[in-house]
């Protein structure tokens, strides 16, 4: 419910921070009409706190009216991110569990492109929203629009990669809601309930936790790279519902005044990597850094770095896995010349197959690895770099 | 500059494992420290404390002896300290802590220019604590933040948000709520007078009933998250480990295996 108090002076604040044109100043006094979606962005805007939306706990009697899944789908430049399409798939098998239709969230400028990608990977409607405002990730904007959705449609469960944006967004909308969000599961199940059992690790990795939230929806982040992606089936027929909204791009609190690249070469997104080489001190020096580059570029992976490399200045840190850097979860881990601090290991102990190079028998990294070679890395890097070039000669295929 | 800084102390993460018998945290004896990216939080606080005058005021919530790292913080340079110490506080998920700790700084320090946080602790990892502050106390935030210059005047702060091939510039009016990064500061080692001088700062304990926020609203009751069961990860499988091979044969075997696997 929302309600408009006696502090209200009519000074129309909030009429333009309305992303969906509901209200009104109707005899000194701001009117809400039934456009409106409790997303919040008027009780933000105003001066005055005259504005308030009531919000209860949702109660076990109020759960069945909360259906469908949807999935907050994540763009990087002119395409999808791969955690967007993960879970779509994941939410697939989930919605079909509960019986319950899957949507997906695309907000953007000129977005209509991704529309067929994001049926093909098991979306059954597809809410749109085009404006100027959204063309790039602002926690504001996209939290005004998704919190109307939400709050508007009542959906049972929504998906968020656990990406940099995605955690910035999702508690956002978490808080106004006042609802529970998990962040960064590694596991989705629906129990006999028809519940989400949110599974995550926690302390590192060290523990794994089971956790239902009782309130609705029910939202998690995900990591990304764990849930498989299905097969597209670009043959699927989708509904779209377009969402025109208002934003008024000069009652923005916030701005982006510059966007800096600094990308090195086959430094992709490590968090969404299949493969990813990463160094550490037993590299010696930064010359030796283009070996590594090098063995990446022949498994066609990304180049990661332990916290000495980073701290080095010899990589940028969004390149750093571990406590203080990323926490990466790829189908094939290459360590060169990292020892395998814990701190190291909590942020890529979750990889499928993990590949040691060191050359003390004893580090830890040996304790995770899948295969390890105890030698000279200097010796062992080109061995393995000149291999994969006979493999890949012999099978042009793979 | 009133500036905010939200510090959390937690288990040494390494230390922490499960009794395989009752299935619950072995807490018993595990050290605590000052979460790490929140000494990042601290120092970018002292730095523009210094730069453009102030306070710097340390909030945390947590059992009595959370006391251990707020004297850590004092020993660094930060000036006061609140300690939201109440089992009612207890069994709090993000949304109540950060109602929580929102309903506080709104109460006790409503003159705030600048909350700083560490980007996330490392016990939960969730990252969600400030966003959520940020969200009950109707602030803009920045997460993620590398690099920060404050404009006292102009009442706002520019400051280069990570994103995965750079950062972004971004500029905030005051009040702003920025989480720290590594890349933002090297913090400091708190000196011997440092030390000596945290004992005789001031640190206010504030219990459930000093509060004027809906006590529903506060620790488990206010959680709607809820950890249902915990266990121990899948062991990782013994791996193999190649020792004392010739480097060409052993790149042999690892390719070969990666190949037998499909991963190339």
């Amino acid at each position: 419910m929302i309600e408009v108090f006696d502090t209200c002076t009519g000074c129309g604040i909030c009429v333009p921070h309305c992303p969906f044109g509901a209200i009104r100043i109707v005899e000194k006094r701001a009117q809400i009409n039934e456009a409106c979606t409790f997303c919040g962005a008027c009780v933000k805007s105003c001066p005055f706190g005259a504005i308030e939306i009531k919000r209860k706990m949702v109660t076990p009697a109020d759960v069945s009216s909360y259906r469908g899944i949807w999935v907050f789908a994540e763009k990087h430049g002119n395409h999808l991110r791969n955690v967007t399409l993960e879970l779509l798939s994941e939410g697939r098998k989930l919605a079909d569990k509960l019986g319950e239709p899957l949507a997906a969230l695309l907000l953007g400028r000129n977005v209509t492109d991704f529309i067929k990608t994001l049926s093909a990977y098991g979306a059954d409607k597809i809410y749109v929203t085009e404006h100027e405002v959204l063309e790039r990730y602002n926690s504001d904007g996209y939290a005004d629009v998704l919190t109307g959705l939400i709050a508007k449609h009542k959906p049972s469960v929504v998906l968020f990669g656990a990406t940099i944006n995605g955690r910035d967004l999702a508690p956002r909308i978490a808080a106004r809601l006042r609802i529970g969000l998990t962040a960064d599961c590694t596991g989705l199940e629906i129990d006999e309930e028809g519940r989400l059992v949110q599974i995550r690790p926690a302390f590192g990795g060290n523990i794994m936790a089971s956790i239902l939230s009782h309130t609705r929806p029910q939202m998690a982040t995900v990591r990304p790279n764990v849930m498989k992606m299905g097969e597209p089936d670009w043959t699927r027929k989708v509904e779209i519902e377009r969402i025109n909204v208002m934003i008024d791009p000069k009652a923005r609190r916030i701005r982006v005044v510059d966007i800096v690249k600094e990308v090195a070469d086959r430094a992709v997104n490590i968090e969404e990597a299949d493969i990813i080489v990463s160094g550490g001190r037993g590299l010696g020096s930064p010359e030796n850094l283009k070996l590594m580059i090098e063995l990446a570029e022949a498994l066609g992976g990304a180049v990661g770095a332990s916290r000495p490399i980073v701290d080095s200045g010899w990589l940028p840190h969004h390149q750093q896995v571990g406590q203080t850097g990323k926490t990466v979860s790829p189908k094939l881990y290459v360590a060169v010349g990292i020892s395998g601090a814990i701190q190291h290991l909590v942020g890529m102990q979750t990889s499928d197959i993990i590949i040691a190079i060191n050359k003390d028998s004893e580090a830890p990294i040996f304790k995770v690895a899948t295969m390890g070679v105890v030698g000279d890395l200097f010796k062992i890097v080109p061995a393995l770099i000149e291999e994969l070039r006979n493999v890949k000669k012999e099978n042009p295929t793979r | 500059m009133i500036i905010v800084v939200c510090i959390k102390q937690v288990p040494e993460i390494t230390e922490i494992k499960i009794d395989p018998k009752t299935k619950t945290l072995m807490r018993e004896g595990v050290p605590s420290i000052l979460n790490p990216l929140d000494e990042f939080a601290i120092e970018e606080a002292l730095r523009i404390r210094e730069k453009h005058g102030g306070e710097v005021i340390i909030v945390t919530m947590g059992p009595p002896q959370a006391k251990e790292a707020i004297l850590k913080c004092l020993a660094m340079g930060a000036d006061r300290a609140i300690h939201l110490s109440d089992r009612a506080f207890a069994g709090a998920d993000t949304l109540a802590t950060a109602y929580t700790l929102a309903k506080a700084i709104k109460q006790f320090i409503p003159n705030f220019d600048i909350i700083l946080c560490g980007k996330q602790a490392i016990d939960g990892d969730t990252a969600q604590v400030p966003v959520e502050m940020a969200e009950w106390l109707n602030l803009t935030q920045i997460t993620g933040v590398k690099k920060v210059e404050v404009d006292p005047k102009g009442r706002k702060v520019v400051a280069h948000r990570e994103t995965d091939e750079g950062y972004e510039v971004i500029e905030s009016k005051l009040p702003v709520l920025l989480t720290a990064i590594k890349e933002l500061n090297e913090p400091r080692l708190p000196t011997l007078m440092g030390i000596l001088s945290a004992k005789n700062k001031e640190t206010r304990v504030i219990t459930a009933a000093d509060l004027d926020g809906d006590t529903g609203l506060f620790g488990l009751n206010g959680s709607p998250t809820q950890v249902v069961e915990i266990f121990a990860p899948k062991p990782r499988g013994k791996g193999t480990i190649i020792l004392g091979e010739d480097p060409v044969a052993a790149a042999k075997k690892i390719i070969q295996f990666l190949f037998e696997k499909g991963v190339i």
